[in-house]
């Protein structure tokens, strides 16, 4: 497994350079993971990209370089520190560097921009580094031609071989595969078997397969490529993507949609969820079906735009005055966001509550290698239209959940209200008419217990220590397990949760009574999990591992803590 | 017999909202429409329970919050005449960014709003249209902010149907709903209407002796003699179409939308292509 860096200031196309050189790696038999790192502007600043490869599963980054692409001076000065020291950092030769980095001997200086003036375009100078980079890496060329044709224009295609093969001339492998990956790409057939996305287009994925008919938000950092994504399929998927005026337009419209049979997905992050959270409440007050991303972003209020943090659990589970149902399902990965949120579509429409996707920008932005998505089990959405003379929208039933039915139909009247309502969807004051719709709603509550999903364990099952998560940290967390059960005598294992409300119990419970430490890893300062937990189960955490710089967590990270945490 | 049931209502005696409700189901009736293709949504107030008091699909959502899901439910079943029957708080206080941007979107939903000048549901504060310097039980010392209007708002922002009713007028009134229910595209209907527990100054009184209707030599379609007829002094008040322009709907530009029209049907009865999904999966290899 080989990690990669690239970075540059905003606007040098360090974006574009990844893209295509982590599908080149995924084409040629490689698992790929790559984490961005971006700072909030346009022009300037400093971004980069981890694009970690290999042949065994990759689930996280990691910030230990084998090989470094430095669009400028900056990136070499903040990350030399971290590039092995048989690790390579490749440069243009008209880089200003200082003495001692100069005459660094993994320093790799190409005459990148004059090459490419000379090959016709200035623009394909990160194509020669690319073309380098492979070369040192021990990849071949093969890929590039068909990866081209996908990320640039026809006419350049050609001239930006040529810049590969320039690249790829320039310099010596450095290293060698241990074996294996011919085997994996063969068996991939040349590793077109699987696919390479992010977490915020696995959701919109997602929503496609489970019938996603109407979209609407409002821009915001890190969950707005849902919305770019969703927009560039939209009149062949027949899906209305509406740009609304603010957060709170975007859900009442997607309520609006959802109570007249279309079925309806918005997209956000903690500052758009907050304006969002009266309308959270008419969806469970009236009942309406909604599913609604969150993709989190350090807070409060502008926080960190483009970076990462679990801090809105206990705001997004009590979100909105009054008590009505609702369910919080965390990703833990790429492949997640696909299949957890056609299950939020179903769940959404069976139970006629909102349910709440929490998702955060390491997964939204991180691409992944994942085997392809499985549509079998993949229902058609729409609601029923049969007629029911005495159809009562909010009749009383035993499982508290009232049939839908479509508006326009011809013998029956659809009502959704936000104050207390009878059975027929009538505002009302009286007490026990108050009583039985609550106890109709909150039954929900009881009902989703079936439908709960207990942690995922990793690691040993005699366990010593059990290390808690949640979401995104499920990446870091099973490759910290395996290291930590590698390399110590002690046993560990893991407990990663998806499901978070209701949260299920059962799992957390029964481990934590033969656990002799617990320990909660989490992206946030409070411990929002443990909290939980604590609530729910009575089970305490011994010690905690706590990240809210807006950096994800990475598993060296998190061994060094728990063995500190450990060694108490 | 009207389709259009009535029901007891929870309003004053003597309020502008029984006979706004009254001429929005004469209005109905006179179109033929049928009570099950008849969505009527609102937000918030006392003008926001006319849906509960009208045999029809109903919405009533959040304060501030009615023409959001309104413009949403056309979209997702444009086979539903869409009916918006609100009040003034409710569409240019709280919901005032929507209702911009209700203009600016352009889908064919009705906008009813009842305006009393004040807010009635929580008894007697400004509204956005109260009269600058009125005095309330919060503005002891008068409403300092000058008084909203709507009309012109709407006319500035692109609206292609604006009109101006009074509850008083009943048959003039019906005549305007059925022709902003008619209108292919947004249509605004600001209807003065008195509140007779706090709103002692615009009375109906005050409405009847001001109201005047536009003639026949009133040019609608010219739109800066409109936005100047929407800027008469309140000592005279225009009450009738004051502004009319066959615009483009929002289901007319959005490409999804016509595809449904094509099909003949509506965007909530489409299903998901399966196999659309799974090139878009392949496009990731």
């Amino acid at each position: 497994m080989y990690n990669l860096l690239i970075g540059g200031a905003a606007g040098q196309g360090v974006d574009t350079l990844t893209a295509m050189l982590e599908r080149i790696l995924k084409r040629a038999g490689n698992n790929v993971f790559t984490y961005r790192d971006l700072m909030s502007r346009i022009r300037g600043g400093h971004n980069f990209s981890l694009i970690r490869f290999g042949v065994r599963d990759i689930a996280s980054h990691s910030y230990v370089l084998d090989g470094m692409i430095a669009l400028n001076e900056e990136t070499i000065e903040l990350h030399k520190d971290k590039v092995k020291s048989n690790g390579f950092i490749l440069c243009d030769s008209k880089l200003i560097l200082p003495e001692a980095d100069a005459a660094d001997p993994r320093l790799i200086k190409l005459p990148l921009s004059d090459t490419a003036k000379e090959l016709g375009n200035a623009v394909v100078a990160g194509s020669i580094a690319l073309g380098a980079a492979l070369k040192l890496m021990g990849e071949g060329l093969e890929q590039c031609a068909d990866v081209l044709a996908l990320s640039v224009k026809s006419e350049f295609v050609g001239l930006n071989l040529k810049a590969f093969e320039a690249g790829f001339g320039a310099v010596e492998v450095r290293f060698a595969h241990g074996g294996g990956r011919a085997a994996a790409a063969a068996a991939d057939a040349g590793g077109i078997g699987r696919i390479l996305l992010n977490g915020n287009k696995a959701i919109a994925l997602g929503a496609l397969a489970a019938g996603l008919k109407f979209y609407s938000a409002y821009p915001m950092s890190p969950s707005t490529s849902i919305m770019e994504y969703l927009s560039s399929k939209m009149i062949e998927s027949g899906v209305v993507v509406e740009q609304a005026e603010d957060e709170i337009a975007a859900i009442n419209m997607a309520i609006g949609a959802s109570y007249a049979g279309a079925t309806a997905m918005i997209g956000t992050s903690g500052g758009g969820f907050c304006l969002m959270v009266e309308a959270l409440g008419l969806s469970g007050m009236a009942e309406i079906p909604l599913v609604i991303v969150n993709v989190q972003r350090p807070g409060p209020t502008t926080g960190l735009p483009t970076r990462t943090e679990q801090s809105d659990l206990k705001f997004v589970v009590s979100a909105s005055q009054g008590e009505f149902p609702r369910m919080v399902i965390a990703v833990k990965n790429q492949e997640d966001c696909f299949y957890q949120t056609i299950r939020a579509f179903t769940i959404a429409e069976k139970y006629q509550i909102p349910v709440i996707i929490l998702s955060d920008q390491y997964v939204g932005d991180s691409t992944a290698t994942l085997n392809s998505f499985d549509l079998s089990g993949v229902s058609q959405s729409g609601l029923n239209e049969s007629c029911e003379p005495e159809y009562l929208r909010y009749r009383y039933s035993d499982d508290g959940v009232s049939p839908r039915k479509l508006p326009g139909n011809q013998c029956c009247f659809v009502t959704a209200d936000s104050d207390e309502h009878d059975e027929h969807g009538m505002i009302t004051e009286s007490a026990d008419v108050r009583v039985r719709m609550m106890d109709k709603r909150m039954k929900k509550l009881e009902l989703l217990q079936k439908e709960l999903q207990e942690p995922e364990f990793l690691g040993d099952k005699d366990f010593e220590t059990l290390l808690i998560g949640w979401g995104s940290t499920w990446g870091p967390i099973s490759e910290a397990i395996t290291l930590l059960n590698s390399n110590s005598g002690m046993k560990f294992g893991a407990l990663v949760f998806g499901d978070v409300f209701p949260l299920p119990t059962e799992k957390i419970t029964q481990m934590a009574a033969r656990a002799k430490r617990i320990i909660n890893i989490e992206q946030n300062a409070t411990g929002q999990l443990a909290g939980l937990i604590r609530e729910y189960t009575g089970v305490q955490m011994t010690g905690s591992v706590l990240k809210y710089d807006g950096r994800q967590i990475c598993a060296d990270e998190i061994v060094a803590a728990i063995n500190k945490e450990v060694g108490k | 017999m009207s389709n259009f049931e009535t029901f007891e209502t929870a309003w004053c005696p003597g309020c502008g909202n029984h006979s706004i409700l009254e001429c929005l189901k004469t209005a109905l009736e006179e179109l033929g429409k049928n009570p099950h293709e008849v969505l009527m949504m609102a937000g918030i107030g006392q003008a926001a329970k006319t849906p509960q008091y009208i045999s029809a699909h109903t919405f009533c959502g959040l304060h501030g919050r009615s023409l959001p899901p309104a413009q949403a439910a056309k979209i997702a079943n444009s086979d539903l005449t869409v009916i918006v029957e609100t009040g003034d708080g409710d569409s240019y206080g709280e919901g005032g960014n929507h209702f911009v941007h209700a203009v600016r979107r352009n889908v064919n939903i009705t906008h009813f709003v009842h305006d009393n000048q004040i807010y009635a549901l929580t008894k007697g504060q400004a509204s956005p249209t109260t009269t600058e310097g009125q005095v309330t039980e919060v503005q002891p010392t008068g409403s300092h902010n000058s008084s909203f209007n709507p009309l012109l708002m709407a006319i500035s922002a692109g609206a292609g149907f604006v009109a101006r009713a009074f509850s008083g007028e009943k048959e003039h009134l019906v005549e305007i709903m059925k022709k902003a229910i008619l209108y292919d595209g947004y249509a605004l209907v600001d209807i003065y209407q008195p509140c007779v527990s706090f709103n002692k100054i615009n009375t109906f009184a005050y409405y009847k002796q001001r109201v005047y209707k536009l003639g026949d030599d009133y040019n609608r379609f010219d739109k800066i003699g409109a936005m100047q007829k929407a800027m008469e002094p309140d000592s005279k008040i225009p009450i009738g179409i004051i502004y009319e322009e066959k615009k483009t709907t929002f289901h007319q530009k959005n490409e999804v939308l016509t595809n449904c029209a094509k099909s003949g049907v509506s965007l909530a009865r489409t299903k998901q292509d399966l196999s659309l999904v799974q090139r878009y999966i392949d496009e990731l290899r």
